[in-house]
């Protein structure tokens, strides 16, 4: 298979993710969304990795999965605390920072 | 030489004392509360410094007129020489008035004792303070070597006037009186400071000695001086009391009494005079500004005479015939002979600080002073014997001393031929005996109005502070009659006998209106209408400044509070006002939704990209 179709697949994930980002009212919602995000690129770090021969980008993706999942952890405790102290995950309710 | 250096050094000592003085209650705050304390600091440092006076005036030896007597140490270092120098002259003029001022202190801190015996104990120490401030600030003025350091203490010393009028600053109307007699003061003093800033910017010194010989040799720039002298001269005129500035003067009366008879009689309200007298060398070479002088000292005499018949109240009786006698001084200055009017300043220093000494016993016995509410004070033989020495003092009747320098003054005003002058000041004299001796008989032999409680007590310091005072003034008079040869003082053979018939008939015309009751002083008001009318309301005068001040100053005041208002406020309010504005606008892009957010980083990076292709393209 070519490098495209690999390319593709990345792109296609990466635009799910982001559309999940931005429609998803839920904050775990959104968590998801941002993996998916995330995995794209990892799609693209192994396919360059794997058709330019190099080794970094392989490894690359073995830091981003355990940073994912460290991100993750912490992503989802903020989301627990804040379920605990405001009764609701939905984003639209979340607007502390409003100006 | 030896005698020399101690001159100065004593001269300095008179200066160092009153000013430890008011250090010490100034800044040791225990020394402050404690009125005891702060009395016998004030009294014993102004003791020594009189002791110190005396003992220059004694020690000073004739110098040549060549040499100077000023010592000066440099004080704004400058190339070729110091651009402004401090330092004392001692010479006859000052180491005069440092004996009358530290005397006239001296007794004025110990009357004052027992006066204000009744004032809380802080504000007594507040008092002494100002009084060491202000013989600190005088003595340092007659010192002066320069116009500049006098310029200093001129204006220290008005500072202390006004602290002292304002002492019961509670009270509205002193506290209305001691702004008012800044602000008159400092109308005269704008004068002063621009024409010694002129005179330095022709002559490049301020130091009198210099200028002084400048003067003789004759390499002072005459054609310039008029203008500089003219505005030196309304310095005094606001000092002085003169007028028309002599307004404040009056008012300046709601000070304790003492301070009245310190400041605003014997000693600073004479800066004035003492400034002329001091830069006389120059004023000479001014003719014009000496008639103008000899002119207004004379009307503000006549003016302030007429204002003194019809006022009420003792103190501004008392007021008004120091803005006369002022007028005389200044007069005489005018006339060309300033040592005439140094003279009588000298004399009436002492003698109108007895007056206004016994003015305050005598309302410290009536509790008002409104002189027709007086009356049967002369079985208090204690009071109303020096009271009528000073007095006669005052209207000029002999051998008391107000008779001999008034008449050397009206001696040398004769002698230049000003004539208007002259008859205005012979009016005055007429006038000045009547005044005085209306409160006389209404204050001393008048029935008693009311009941009183008993023999009202006077302190022994007050009527001690008085007699001595008297006996002061008794002394100078016989002195200068019967020691020092008098006919010297030139003018012609019928002047004492002129000015000997119109003090005598003042006090016949006191008499006869007001303890004889010959004349009812209704009708002769009656008779005077328009100069009655005119004089009770002051001449319009202070109506004059009030408008002025109402009308003109509060008006531009209005302006430029409007122009601060809304031009300067204004252009920096509407700009903080639309920055607000566009802040407010803006802040409704942050919304807080952190979708929202990504919305604008995606968008974002999607610009990016069609940015970065369309230049890659």
């Amino acid at each position: 298979m070519p490098l495209g179709a690999y390319l593709t697949l990345a792109a296609l994930v990466f635009a799910i993710g982001l559309f999940g980002v931005l429609t998803r009212r839920n904050a775990v919602g959104i968590l998801l969304g941002i993996e998916l995000m995330l995995n794209a690129v990892n799609i693209n770090l192994v396919a360059f990795a794997r058709f330019h021969a190099d080794l970094a980008g392989i490894l690359f993706t073995l830091f981003t999965i355990s940073i994912t999942v460290a991100e993750v952890a912490v992503g989802l405790a903020i989301v627990i605390v804040i379920f605990r102290v405001r009764r609701t995950v939905e984003a639209d309710h979340l607007d502390l920072l409003r100006g | 030489m030896t005698a020399r250096v101690g001159a100065d050094d004593l001269a300095l000592l008179v200066l160092g004392l009153p000013f430890a003085s008011f250090l010490l209650l100034a800044l040791v705050r225990p020394l402050r509360r404690s009125a005891p304390a702060a009395a016998v600091v004030s009294i014993v440092a102004m003791a020594l410094a009189f002791v110190a006076a005396f003992l220059t005036l004694q020690g000073s030896v004739r110098r040549g007129a060549a040499v100077s007597p000023s010592t000066t140490w440099s004080w704004i270092p400058a190339d070729g020489g110091p651009m402004a120098t401090v330092g004392v002259m001692v010479d006859e003029l000052s180491m005069w008035m440092l004996l009358l001022v530290t005397l006239v202190s001296l007794l004025v801190q110990v009357y004052s004792w027992a006066y204000l015996a009744d004032e809380p104990r802080s504000s007594l120490g507040r008092y002494y303070a100002y009084h060491s401030l202000f013989a600190f600030s005088m003595l340092g003025l007659v010192l002066s070597p320069t116009f500049l350091q006098m310029f200093i203490f001129w204006e220290l010393v008005g500072l202390c006037s006004y602290l002292l009028i304002g002492f019961w600053y509670d009270r509205p109307a002193a506290a209305r009186a001691a702004v008012k007699a800044f602000w008159i003061t400092k109308l005269g003093d704008l004068g002063f400071v621009a024409g010694i800033v002129m005179l330095w910017s022709v002559t490049g010194t301020f130091d009198f000695w210099t200028l002084f010989t400048m003067g003789s040799m004759g390499t002072l720039p005459v054609e310039a001086l008029p203008p500089i002298m003219f505005l030196i001269y309304l310095g005094a005129v606001g000092k002085s009391a003169q007028f028309p500035l002599h307004v404040w003067l009056p008012d300046a009366m709601e000070g304790p009494t003492p301070v009245s008879a310190l400041i605003h009689a014997a000693t600073m309200v004479t800066a004035g005079v003492f400034l002329v007298t001091r830069a006389f060398p120059l004023f000479r070479l001014t003719p014009d500004v000496l008639t103008l002088m000899a002119w207004v000292g004379a009307c503000t005499a006549l003016l302030a005479a007429s204002m003194a018949c019809v006022e009420a109240d003792i103190k501004r009786v008392l007021a008004y015939s120091t803005i006369s006698q002022l007028g005389y001084m200044m007069t005489a200055a005018g006339a060309g002979s300033p040592e005439a009017g140094f003279l009588h300043l000298l004399a009436h220093g002492v003698f109108k600080a007895l007056l206004f000494l016994g003015a305050g016993i005598v309302i410290h016995v009536f509790h008002t002073n409104d002189v027709f509410r007086m009356g049967g004070l002369r079985r208090q033989a204690g009071v109303w014997l020096p009271f009528l020495i000073a007095t006669l003092a005052l209207a000029g009747v002999w051998p008391l001393p107000g008779f001999f320098t008034k008449e050397a003054i009206l001696a040398d005003v004769l002698e230049v031929r000003r004539w208007g002058p002259f008859v205005l000041l012979a009016v005055t004299a007429f006038l000045t005996a009547f005044y005085m001796f209306r409160v006389v008989f209404l204050a001393f032999f008048a029935r008693p109005h009311g009941r009183r409680h008993g023999e009202p007590h006077v302190p022994l310091a007050m009527s001690a502070v008085c007699w001595l005072l008297g006996a002061l003034t008794l002394a100078l008079g016989l002195q200068q009659a019967f020691l020092s040869g008098h006919h010297e003082a030139g003018g012609p053979r019928w002047l004492p006998w002129l000015s000997l018939t119109l003090a005598g008939a003042g006090i016949a015309l006191a008499w006869a209106m007001y303890h004889r009751g010959a004349i009812a002083p209704a009708r002769v008001a009656a008779l005077l209408g328009p100069i009655d009318w005119m004089a009770r309301r002051r001449y319009g005068l202070d109506a004059l400044f009030a408008g002025l001040y109402r009308g003109l100053l509060l008006a531009l005041a209005r302006l430029i509070g409007w122009i601060d208002r809304y031009l300067v406020d204004g252009v920096l309010n509407v700009l903080s006002a639309w920055t607000l504005r566009a802040g407010d606008r803006l802040r409704g892009l942050q919304t807080g939704q952190p979708q929202d957010y990504v919305y604008g980083v995606a968008f974002g990076a999607l610009l990016l990209f069609v940015l970065a292709h369309w230049r890659l393209r």
